[in-house]
């Protein structure tokens, strides 16, 4: 059984359908991609998942677990953490209190100083910034603060959303390849949600494509690369 | 003269202050006013003279009762009337506050009638002279009481893990609870706060002055909102500060130009800012990076 399981979910804002009916999957140690345009429900998806948004129909169940109706802060509690679109980093805080406060759940401070170690070896660049205030850091560095942050709570999924979005070329293949090796080397499961299409198929064993609140194909993310009618729409080629 | 009504300032610029650290807090993690916070000060003061007075308790377990008693008030008011329509357009939230006062108005007036009360805690009131300035207990009191509220609350914002979380959640609802931060919990707590420190304000002033009635909120509520916003509504130092400078200016203004324009100083204060700093003394404009 999938570690986290979506069936026919539904969300409406007021009365207008942001999703109709998505299901799909991402077994234990899985990587994979949920990709679509500009208000395709991506967001809208992961922010169901995280119990941001009410749903309007179907179920969630992570580890077997019915998930769907739980509020926010026991859904993180369980093990799964989002990583923002934009980054959601409190610029009001400092570099430290935003890492600390992804351990917000955590008691043991052992572990919390260990893996605090281990965000600061991934990601050098916030160890040397940790007492600068959040806000002042560059795009890249906040993605690579929300990353860390989330890791913070020690998630059994992390839940990534567009984190290429508005980072150069070399900043985003950065954070990506610091993506593939997290599910790689640790383990990591990871939901990914992105708009940069080729990125995506690179970092996901699998891919769904999404469009205006539905998934309308699926599949391994190097049997996708190679499709036709995908080059053209998604990787512009 | 000078110094005498400095002192006298900074007594009433520290209450202004206690009941403007409600809206700011508030303000700061909802982004409303909640415009039933001067009556939740009234209720504070209701409540500590119902204490002492009805059920004759000693001013010691009267008033940390009475605080207990205001901190559930608010937490009740952000409940019932505000929880519900949190993803509703500020007008629906602006006329539940009005709805709320009007409420807390009524019932003070439903259960202790509508004349002017006298606070009797127990009190004694003993002035003393330092050089040409009198002062009183009351006023040495009320000074001690304002800091040393102002110094905790800093604390407990700056240095504990529910400051940070309410600090996170004041930022971002949504990225504070992906953080796992139960944000009903830290925005009831704020509530709860907030109608301590007016309780507290309350109590003050009815050992202060002597006088408590069921419309008494209104002009406390009102400047202490002004002062709030004179220091940058959001802000924790910035209601301090604007609680004083209203204070010091209206005793200032009332003593040397006219008594009689007591009100209008505090309110020309306010414009003054307003024009040359919408923000406020203290207040910042948020600048995200997207
Ligand atoms: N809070 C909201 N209120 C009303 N409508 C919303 C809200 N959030 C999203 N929507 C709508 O729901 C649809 C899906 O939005 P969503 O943000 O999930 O898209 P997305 O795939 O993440 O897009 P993007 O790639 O631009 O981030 C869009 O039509 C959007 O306008
Ligand atoms: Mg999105």
């Amino acid at each position: 059984m999938a570690l986290l399981e979506i069936k026919d979910l539904q969300v409406k804002y007021g009365v207008i359908p942001a999703l109709k009916g998505v299901s799909f999957s991402v077994e234990e140690g899985e990587a994979v991609a949920l990709i679509g345009a500009n208000g395709a429900g991506k967001t809208t998806t992961l922010h169901a998942i995280s119990g941001i948004v009410k749903k309007a129909g179907g179920t969630i169940t992570f580890g077997g677990q019915d998930i769907t109706n739980k509020p926010a802060h026991e859904i993180v509690g369980l093990g799964i953490s989002q990583v923002q679109e934009g980054r959601g980093i409190f610029s009001n805080l400092t570099v430290l209190e935003n890492i600390r406060m992804g351990a917000y759940l955590r008691k043991d401070a052992k572990g919390i100083e260990e893996d605090m170690g281990r965000v600061y070896r991934m990601f050098p660049r916030l160890e040397e910034r940790k007492s600068q205030v959040a806000g002042t850091l560059s795009g890249g560095e906040q993605q690579m603060l929300a990353i860390g942050r989330a890791l913070m709570a020690r998630p059994k999924v992390l839940l990534l959303d567009e984190p290429s979005m508005g980072l150069s070329p070399l900043i985003v293949e950065t954070i990506f390849r610091t993506i593939k090796r997290l599910n790689k080397e640790e383990g990591m499961t990871i939901l990914l949600v992105e708009q940069n299409a080729q990125m995506a198929l690179y970092a996901a064993r699998r891919t769904y494509i999404m469009e205006t609140g539905e998934i309308v194909r699926s599949g391994l993310s190097k049997e996708l690369k190679n499709d036709d009618a995908i080059r053209k729409s998604y990787l512009g080629l | 003269m000078f110094t005498q009504q400095l002192m006298n300032g900074i007594t009433v610029g520290g209450i202004y202050a206690l009941i403007a650290l409600g809206y700011t807090m508030v303000y700061g993690i909802l982004k409303i006013v909640n415009f039933a916070h001067g009556d939740v000060f009234m209720m504070g003061m209701f409540l500590g003279m119902f204490f002492t007075q009805a059920l004759g308790m000693h001013y010691l377990i009267a008033f940390p009762l009475a605080a207990a008693a205001t901190a559930f008030v608010g937490i009740c008011i952000e409940r019932i009337a505000y929880r519900p329509i949190r993803v509703a357009d500020k007008l629906a939230v602006l006329i539940s506050a009005l709805g709320v006062s009007i409420f807390l108005q009524n019932f003070a007036m439903l259960v202790w009638g509508t004349e002017t009360h006298t606070f009797n805690s127990g009190i004694k009131v003993q002035t003393f002279r330092l050089g040409s300035v009198t002062l009183s207990n009351i006023q040495i009191g009320v000074i001690v009481l304002c800091c040393v509220l102002m110094v905790v609350l800093y604390l407990v914002v700056n240095k504990t893990k529910i400051g940070v979380a309410m600090r996170a959640t004041s930022h971002s609802i949504v990225s504070a609870k992906l953080m796992g931060i139960n944000t009903d919990k830290i925005i009831s707590f704020t509530f709860g706060v907030g109608s301590v420190l007016a309780c507290v304000a309350g109590i003050l002033v009815g050992i202060y002055y002597d006088a408590v009635y069921p419309t008494i909120g209104y002009s406390y509520g009102l400047k202490a909102f002004a002062a709030a916003i004179l220091g940058g509504i959001g802000s924790i130092p910035g209601a301090m500060l604007g609680g004083f400078v209203i204070g010091i200016v209206e005793t200032f203004g009332a003593a040397y130009i006219s008594s009689g324009y007591r009100d209008a100083f505090a309110f020309g204060i306010l414009i003054i800012v307003l024009i040359f700093k919408p923000s406020g003394i203290l207040g910042v404009k948020h600048v995200d990076k997207v």
